[in-house]
């Protein structure tokens, strides 16, 4: 009971901390900004902390966050091979396939415009469905392995990819497109020096949609079958077992690899689009 | 509209048309074994001599078995007209009550989509609400919640269900937490930027009204953030069906269109797969398009109308 009352005191004191950080003067500063939200997200895990022990919440039910953290030390290797099994095979693999075609389809498309206006609402349709169904399928055409779940990491990437590449070539103005003739620029040339630099905000839009999906795309392809390793494959024989601090360490190994994918996107976009509004601090 | 419902009319035929020919080569193996044991001759003869070489060499060297490629029982991939005719069947033929009917699984899985993207919505408002007026709680929670899309959520959705059919809570509810939590996210972002859009001037006029934070609340934020909320809803009840699918898969589940993607791919019965897929991709569709509309008619209700 004490432990509940310390996590609801923790609460109050961490709410009026940050009220007074967020609300004093130095709000604005960098310091600041990374500050409140990392009070926040660690006053979270400590209340779980308490709350969990403090309520003898059952371990099949949540685990504790050092329980968590204690079966992540002892199952590293298992965990890295999950991961390189997912997310490397897997994911990077398909999701490095699926952009680079959406990307060349992309180009062909912009071509002609009546494929444009004819294929887009298409593949803004199919952008938008639950292209997971499509992974028994994929898992009968190319084995258990991880080509399968690369094969659907690149079904869930292509569309959204293209429309967004697609959409980022539509976007320079009339005045850009005839300067650039009046410098007797070919097709080509036009497209590696006007329409692709200019295409890049919305091609990296479509680069961080595509991240998280891959990620998602490669772990629930798993759970339609796979070999005896794998991020998805070892978290639905955890939640079988009930082993479910193994459940949220595989989570926990995801979302740090799926925030570092998308950190390492955003990255590269700020240093490519640095002349977009967006980018302003 | 007119010149791009032709495009598209084109586009989709063409590739209905790819789908076809795709066929041959995709079920040309076991529709050469077929024939050979039914009495045809092949070329080459014997399966082991065929193991090896390409499918579209296969299906090159032998169109008298063309037709059967496209009429297989277990396809690899079955034709377009095998997938729409077992969507007739099970949707039409059947009554809406048998558990073989596309309109009972699919009542199963839109009851938990719909349960959670209500439920998502409303909660993703209120955040959204929260964090526009409360600083402490916009530099605390905003990070986390544009942190939280890079996350994969649906990995974790096998453990919820589990852990909630452990205390007793099963079948609709556990699905509908899935899709809440898939639609609450882009339902607080998009809010939020709406919350914010009215500009400095527009703001400024209302507090020369002397207009109190609720006024300004009620008369200037919450209606221009309707078209924002509009966008965010059509994303997010796409995320909430894919959610409910996702949902049933876990615990195996008899009822539901998951479950039917789930159970054909058990079975090999590929053409149910392929049926249970184009019901949810037909479901999603509508789901956006019903959106769409609403928010046709409230815009131009509210003169926001293009």
């Amino acid at each position: 009971m004490t432990l509940v009352v310390a996590a609801l005191v923790l609460w109050a004191l961490a709410w009026m901390l940050n009220a007074r950080l967020a609300n004093g003067p130095a709000s604005e500063s960098r310091s600041i900004r990374l500050l409140v939200p990392a009070i926040f997200g660690l006053t979270l895990l400590a209340m779980w902390e308490l709350l969990v022990r403090g309520l003898d919440v059952p371990l099949v039910i949540l685990p504790a966050p050092s329980l968590i953290v204690a079966r992540m030390a002892d199952s590293l290797p298992i965990l890295w091979a999950d991961f390189v099994q997912t997310f490397v095979k897997g994911a990077l693999s398909g999701y490095a396939i699926g952009v680079t075609a959406a990307f060349v389809t992309a180009i062909a498309v912009d071509r002609s415009d009546f494929l444009r206006r004819g294929l887009m609402p298409v593949a803004s349709f199919v952008a938008a469905l639950p292209i997971v169904g499509t992974a028994p399928i994929l898992v009968m055409w190319y084995g258990f392995d991880w080509q399968s779940k690369a094969a659907v990491v690149v079904v869930m990437v292509f569309f959204p990819m293209l429309v967004n590449v697609t959409a980022g070539l539509q976007e320079t103005t009339q005045m850009q497109r005839d300067q650039i003739r009046t410098w007797a620029a070919t097709w080509w040339q036009g497209l590696w020096k006007l329409r692709l630099p200019a295409a890049m905000p919305f091609v990296f839009n479509g680069l961080k949609i595509s991240s998280t999906l891959a990620l998602i795309g490669a772990i629930v392809a798993e759970f339609f079958g796979s070999p005896i390793v794998g991020m998805g494959f070892r978290i639905s024989t955890s939640v079988g077992q009930l082993a479910l601090d193994m459940v949220w360490a595989e989570i926990v190994v995801a979302a740090l690899a799926g925030s570092a994918f998308y950190g390492l996107i955003a990255l590269i976009e700020a240093r490519v689009t640095f002349w977009h509004p967006s980018q302003r601090r | 509209m007119m010149r791009s419902a032709l495009a598209v009319a084109v586009v989709t035929l063409a590739l209905v048309a790819l789908w076809y020919v795709a066929c041959v080569p995709m079920n040309v193996h076991s529709a050469l074994t077929q024939a050979e044991r039914d009495g045809m001759v092949v070329a080459p003869e014997g399966a082991a001599a065929r193991r090896d070489m390409s499918a579209i060499g296969l299906a090159l060297r032998n169109p008298a078995v063309w037709d059967e490629t496209l009429a297989q029982d277990k396809p690899r991939l079955p034709a377009p007209h095998q997938v729409a005719a077992e969507l007739w069947d099970t949707v039409v033929m059947k009554k809406v009550t048998s558990k073989r009917s596309l309109v009972y699984h699919g009542w199963i899985t839109l009851s938990a989509t719909l349960l959670g993207f209500a439920i998502g919505t409303v909660a993703g408002v209120a955040l959204a609400v929260g964090i526009v007026h409360s600083r402490a709680m916009d530099m605390s929670v905003m990070p986390w919640a544009i942190a939280s899309q890079t996350i994969p959520i649906l990995a974790i959705a096998p453990m919820i269900i589990v852990v909630l059919n452990s205390v007793g809570v099963q079948g609709l509810v556990p699905k509908a937490i899935i899709s809440a939590y898939l639609s609450f996210f882009p339902v607080v972002v998009g809010m939020v930027k709406g919350l914010r859009s009215p500009d400095a001037m527009q703001l400024d006029q209302l507090r020369t009204w002397n207009a109190s934070r609720g006024q300004t609340f009620r008369k200037l934020r919450l209606p221009a953030s309707v078209p924002y909320l509009f966008a965010s809803l059509k994303i997010g009840v796409a995320a909430s069906l894919v959610g409910a699918i996702v949902g049933e898969l876990p615990t195996g589940a008899v009822r539901g269109l998951g479950a039917r993607l789930l159970t054909g791919s058990y079975y090999g019965q590929t053409v149910q797969i392929w049926s249970a897929l184009f019901a949810t991709a037909i479901l999603a569709a509508s789901l956006v398009a019903i959106i769409a509309l609403l928010e046709r008619g409230t815009l131009r209700r509210m003169g926001m109308g293009r």
